[in-house]
């Protein structure tokens, strides 16, 4: 077919950033794939719950030390989350730099806390059905706060590099700082039901 | 990113289109050497290597058919033994639905999505050949297990306790439960780039309203992959799990649940019709109108109908457990929603029929086969409003009657306009068109083949006998029928044996096809065939819904796109309002070498859960390799 030329779009910037970006909507899918794995394991729990005679089957309530000082740090980790999140857009270089190392230290830290929150349970993932949800439900939590880390090391990595001032990079900070507020968002529920259920 | 760059790039303005091509190709075009055929992302290339792979995969699934139509073809036969049949009706359902059924119509979408609304490549292309490698290794991992006699022998559902620690001696469960990971993985990926690609690389002016309804049904459709293969994912791990370190998730004895197995299983498994279902009606939808040459009757409702699917996919898992006991609100319950089901299925069939009837219908091959789907899945839908009734359900569960009605949706549903979707689209893929009088043989043949081999067993399930089981008595009165059913199979498979040869034929001798051979409306019939790796010389502005149905011999476009890098234009959700000129990645040979070390991980991790430990150092590397920028046009913005 031959072509007519009716729309100039060379004006258009060569990257586009929130909503414009590709990457932003795949950061968003893939948090609702994952979305969808928490609340099976939330399902879950409630239904071998609604099985079971006593809850947690005899065995004591999660401690629940470990477990609230990382809601707690996972919460306060927000701040600089945001904080990175909003220099990224104003593509400040030098902040953004700062703030992917918080933000690293940020991931560390619960990793060290969650050690602790499997042993605060009081039963092993072969105990039981009790045992083997509370387990998985932190587990994959867990494998969740890795991987953020992880990315969150090599952006940081990335940004100290000539590749670093660069509009997509700032955007991949932006859609990274957006992946680790769903895992502290996400992480709410499944604390709820981890340490309170079980006392209700 | 300086101004200077900026001014001093290649754009498309004031070139003549042989330039242009030139240009774009000189870009886009992948390298012919076999490391270029490993970093293929063109959406083309990875769709046409998916939808061959898929085809095999049918073939083998095709074979284990035969051989127990072979088995059943008279009471006591000895061809196969009972272990075998386990893992050969295991095998052919898992196979049909796992490495076929599902990667097929992604596959489909992944061609037809980018080209229909108008960008050059889909988004991700590295995560879609990255989905095509795992998917390919998650196929070779089962067929490899059949040839070495540790099959999966479970049933496609993989019911727990047989196929927990208890019961399911060896590997072969773990090696269906790991099949799934590697399947729903790859389908997922495409799921995200599919909702991605529709949603925001749309042409201009392609509002919500004037999006091609195949584009809208795979919308929907990956929005169901979304929210249901995470159940899968979820049940195959912990399955796993349950058999190597012991979790207690399915055992009873330990406040697990077999139950549990089944809810999560259908939760998944019912959306899993619909995952299938909904790209074949886009399918219909598309080749409707072409055939009758007016627009689709009622696109408002047949849009509602592909949502309201989607949605109601989700609330009926339960009505393949009626057997076991519920209570009677939920029976009721699911009951209702299953019936509901039918109305939007309904609202399409009568929207299809009024089409039909207010155009002036071709009778090629494509609408033949849509006319026997609508036909043939009528007839499934019928049954499946029968099983849907609780009391007839206790009486046919897990007899021939299930396995006929399913077939009719699936084959009916799903595998007639998927044919009639390849013989639409095959000269678009091609360049060729493939024969009408083969196909409208291997039409007939299917067809009649088809029903000749499928109905009987409604009966054979009405007079009780039961699913899998590898051979009967010679007092059953299952013979005669049985003996019928195996023959027309025979017939069954000689029409697809004369589509296979059409394909093939066709392939390098077909009549060259053009542009547009049966003047179709949407965009993908608006360049040459096979389409160039850039897909359009420019990006299409679109302002009506049949864009090619204008009256205009002119295609209006948008200039000024780069053409030192492989560009494409971004477009708002709703009104398809151009935001930016987005890069599209080059070549690369990392999702290959990511996908070999999630297979090693995942395979590795049958064997000791420590694998999940070491085997993600590796993907982790192949990761950043993969992300790492390289410095190319392509980074810059």
């Amino acid at each position: 077919m031959k072509e007519q030329p009716v729309l100039d779009v060379s004006k258009l910037p060569l990257h586009g950033m929130g909503i414009a970006s590709p990457a932003w909507w795949g950061t968003c899918t893939f948090m609702l794939i994952e979305g969808s794995a928490f609340g099976l394991a939330i399902a879950v729990y409630f239904y071998l719950m609604s099985l079971a005679p006593h809850w947690p089957p005899d065995v004591p309530p999660p401690d629940l030390f470990a477990g609230t000082c990382l809601t707690v740090l996972l919460l306060a980790s927000v701040v600089p989350n945001v904080l990175v999140s909003r220099w990224a857009q104003q593509r400040k270089l030098g902040k953004v730099r700062i703030g992917l190392v918080v933000m690293s230290l940020c991931g560390i830290a619960p990793l060290a806390l969650r050690i602790f929150e499997f042993p605060a349970q009081h039963v092993n993932w072969d105990e039981s059905a009790y045992g083997s949800i509370v387990w998985t439900i932190l587990g994959l939590h867990t494998v969740h706060i890795i991987t953020d880390l992880i990315d969150t090391l090599v952006l940081a990595c990335l940004m100290f590099t000539r590749h670093g001032d660069n509009t997509r990079r700032y955007g991949d900070v932006e859609d990274n700082a957006l992946y680790w507020n769903f895992v502290v968002i996400a992480w709410l529920p499944l604390y709820a039901c981890i340490y309170w259920v079980p006392r209700l | 990113m300086t101004t200077e760059r900026r001014s001093s790039a290649a754009t498309d303005v004031d070139l003549d289109d042989a330039e242009l091509d030139r240009q774009l190709d000189r870009t886009w075009a992948g390298r012919t050497s076999f490391w270029g055929a490993i970093a293929a992302v063109d959406h083309k290339v990875i769709a046409r290597r998916y939808i061959v792979t898929a085809f095999v995969f049918l073939i083998l699934g095709g074979m284990l058919a035969l051989a127990m139509r072979i088995q059943l073809a008279q009471p006591e036969a000895r061809f196969i033994n009972a272990d075998r049949y386990n893992q050969i009706f295991t095998m052919h359902g898992s196979n049909m639905m796992f490495l076929f059924a599902v990667p097929v119509m992604e596959a489909m979408a992944v061609y037809l999505v980018p080209l229909m609304v108008g960008t050059r490549n889909i988004a991700f292309p590295r995560l879609n050949a990255f989905s095509y490698w795992v998917f390919l290794a998650g196929g070779i991992l089962l067929w490899i297990s059949f040839a070495l006699d540790t099959a999966p022998d479970v049933g496609w559902f993989a019911y727990v306790p047989l196929s927990g620690p208890e019961y399911g001696s060896g590997k072969r469960a773990d090696v269906w439960a790991q099949m799934i990971t590697f399947t729903e993985l790859s389908a997922l990926a495409v799921a995200v780039e599919i909702v991605v690609t529709v949603l925001k690389q749309r042409a201009p002016g392609m509002s919500l309203d004037r999006i091609p309804l195949l584009v809208w049904s795979m919308l929907v459709m990956a929005f169901v992959v979304i929210m249901a293969m995470p159940a899968i994912m979820f049940e195959s791990s912990t399955l796993i799990m349950d058999r190597l370190v012991g979790t207690q998730f399915y055992n009873p004895a330990e406040g697990g649940d077999v139950l549990l197995w089944q809810h999560l299983f259908w939760f998944f498994g019912h959306p899993e019709v619909y995952i299938i279902f909904l790209p074949a009606v886009g399918m219909v939808s598309t080749i409707l109108p072409t055939f009758v040459q007016r627009p689709i009757f009622g696109y408002l409702p047949v849009v509602m109908a592909l949502i309201a699917t989607g949605v109601l996919a989700f609330g009926l898992w339960v009505h393949h457990m009626f057997v076991i006991g519920l209570p009677r609100l939920a029976e009721s319950f699911f009951t209702a929603s299953s019936m509901a089901i039918a109305i939007p299925a309904g609202v399409q069939i009568f929207c299809w029929l009024a089409t039909l009837w207010a155009g002036r219908p071709i009778f090629k091959t494509p609408l033949l086969f849509v006319i026997g789907f609508i036909i043939t899945f009528v007839i499934g839908g019928l049954t499946g409003v029968m099983v849907a009734s609780v009391p007839f359900d206790a009486q046919v569960h897990d007899t021939y009657f299930v396995v006929a009605h399913f077939h009719y949706v699936l084959i009916g549903g799903a595998v007639f306009p998927l044919i009639a979707g390849i013989y639409y689209w095959f000269p678009k893929m091609t360049g060729r068109m493939m024969s009408e009088r083969l196909g409208q043989w291997s039409f007939w043949l299917i067809f009649v083949g088809f029903n000749l081999t499928f109905f009987p067993m409604h009966i054979l399930g009405l007079q009780g006998m039961p699913r899998r089981i590898y051979t009967y008595q010679p007092e059953m009165p299952w013979g005669g029928l049985n003996l019928f059913i195996s023959l027309s199979a025979v017939i069954l498979f000689s029409g697809f044996l004369v589509f296979f040869i059409d394909v093939a034929r066709s392939w390098s001798a077909g009549r060259p096809a053009g542009q547009n051979p049966w003047n179709a409306s949407t965009l993908e019939w608006a360049m040459n065939s096979p389409p160039p790796p850039y897909n359009f010389r420019r990006i299409p502005v679109v302002d009506a819904r049949d864009p090619l149905w204008c009256g205009s011999d002119e295609l209006p476009v948008a200039s000024g796109l780069r053409t030192d890098r492989r560009e494409l234009l971004i477009s708002s959700v709703v009104e398809a309002l151009p935001e930016a000129r987005e890069s599209s990645p080059r070549d690369s040979v990392w999702p290959f070498w990511a996908a070999i070390a999630t297979s090693i991980m995942l395979i590795w991790s049958i064997f000791s859960p420590w694998a999940i430990v070491w085997g993600s150092i590796p993907i982790a590397i192949t990761l950043i390799g993969w992300f790492w920028p390289k410095g190319i046009a392509e980074d810059e913005s």
